[in-house]
């Protein structure tokens, strides 16, 4: 049975896209089938952050109405296998999706995969509505900071009343934190929310950390999701989270202030990775 | 690091930011060109489909249309299953 994780967040630029692209990468690397659905329609961008742009010639819309079938829409990543990417449409506006044109949709993929990921808006309107309308799980990103974390306890509301589990009245979503540019330097001195502070107030168990991390700009730059760049923290932390969401037990990393660098480190080490 | 590193030059810093404005610039330009006009590819596919139609009989399922935006010059690619011999198949069943 398909399972159908909505990325979400309320506020925007907190780093959905880039998760979305790293989750779906992720699991599909670990053998799942999966799809990646871009709902921005209007202000479509993971086709830019999956390196995709200059292969997409339908969208969301164009299937919704008939224009082209979902088969034709999907693009299949060149990278790893069982990785798919839905884009949304670039020329028209939210309204054009339909409650039942986008139901058809993930009742299609759902023969065919094993993780439907929504990559939702920003906002609490339609399109992100759509977004969460078919979770069965939600991964919240949210940022150490206090218009994020408050955006993300408004999310969380509207997924506990607007989600088609809560229409039915079945198990809710189940919900899931993930705090990305964690910035352990500046907790450390007392600037940056805590990991525990964000846990204590949003109150739902934790996928992962990502640290702030100058890798997630290279990936955007050059359309390679930063989960394929092993070398980076963001790209292990990321990989971790994936691990978590199928079962694995991993302690979480780069929650501390790195060590100071030796003599050696200090001249030859660079920056973060 | 081995400490061959030592020796050696530094890496130059990856060009990351030349790639991502060669990737904007590509794919603005086409999304600037295609902004007044009507997204004619849905149109495209099926009046071709239509022609291939009064041949053969094409499921339009098995039809996949793959573009790739390039900076001087686009590929647009059109590749339709045509139905098997079916008689033939049935005869060496």
């Amino acid at each position: 049975m398909a399972q159908v994780i909505t990325v979400t967040s309320g506020k925007g630029g907190v780093g959905k896209t880039t998760s979305s692209a790293a989750f779906a990468t992720g699991l599909a690397q670990r053998g799942k089938r999966t799809v990646v659905i871009d709902f921005d329609v209007g202000l479509r961008n993971l086709d830019l952050i999956m390196g995709v742009e200059r292969r997409v010639v339908f969208d969301i819309i164009n299937v919704i109405t008939g224009e082209a079938k979902l088969n034709q829409a999907l693009i299949k990543d060149k990278r790893v296998d069982g990785l798919y990417i839905l884009p949304a449409s670039q020329t028209r506006d939210k309204d054009a999706l339909t409650h039942e044109g986008v139901g058809k949709i993930i009742e299609e993929l759902a023969k065919d995969f094993d993780y439907i990921l929504c990559d939702s808006p920003a906002g609490i309107e339609r399109g992100a509505l759509h977004a969460l309308y078919h979770a069965d799980q939600a991964i919240v990103v949210t940022n150490p900071e206090v218009s994020s974390v408050r955006d993300s306890d408004r999310i969380l509301g509207v997924i506990q009343s607007r989600s088609k589990r809560a229409e039915e009245k079945r198990e809710p979503v189940k919900q899931h934190l993930l705090l990305t540019r964690y910035d352990p330097v500046r907790v450390e001195r007392g600037e940056m929310l805590k990991l525990e502070d964000v846990l204590e107030i949003l109150a739902i168990p934790l996928l992962g950390v990502i640290p702030e991390s100058e890798s997630v700009l290279k990936a955007s730059n050059s359309g390679n999701p930063v989960i394929l760049d092993n070398e980076s923290t963001a790209g292990q932390a990321y990989a971790d989270a994936v691990a978590r969401f199928l079962g694995e037990d991993r302690p979480q990393r780069f929650l501390e202030v790195e060590k100071k660098k030796g003599l050696f480190g200090r001249l030859f080490g660079g920056r973060a990775a | 690091m081995s400490w061959l590193d030592f020796f050696r030059a530094q890496k130059p810093p990856a060009a990351s930011a030349s790639q991502a404005k060669d990737r904007l610039q590509i794919i603005l330009a086409h999304e600037r060109v295609s902004r007044d006009g009507d997204d004619f590819l849905p149109k495209l596919q099926q009046e071709l489909l239509e022609v291939v139609a009064r041949y053969v009989k094409v499921d339009a399922n098995k039809v996949q249309v793959n573009l790739e935006r390039g900076q001087g010059m686009s590929t647009l690619e059109i590749g339709v299953e045509l139905p098997g011999n079916g008689t033939a198949k049935r005869s060496a069943a």
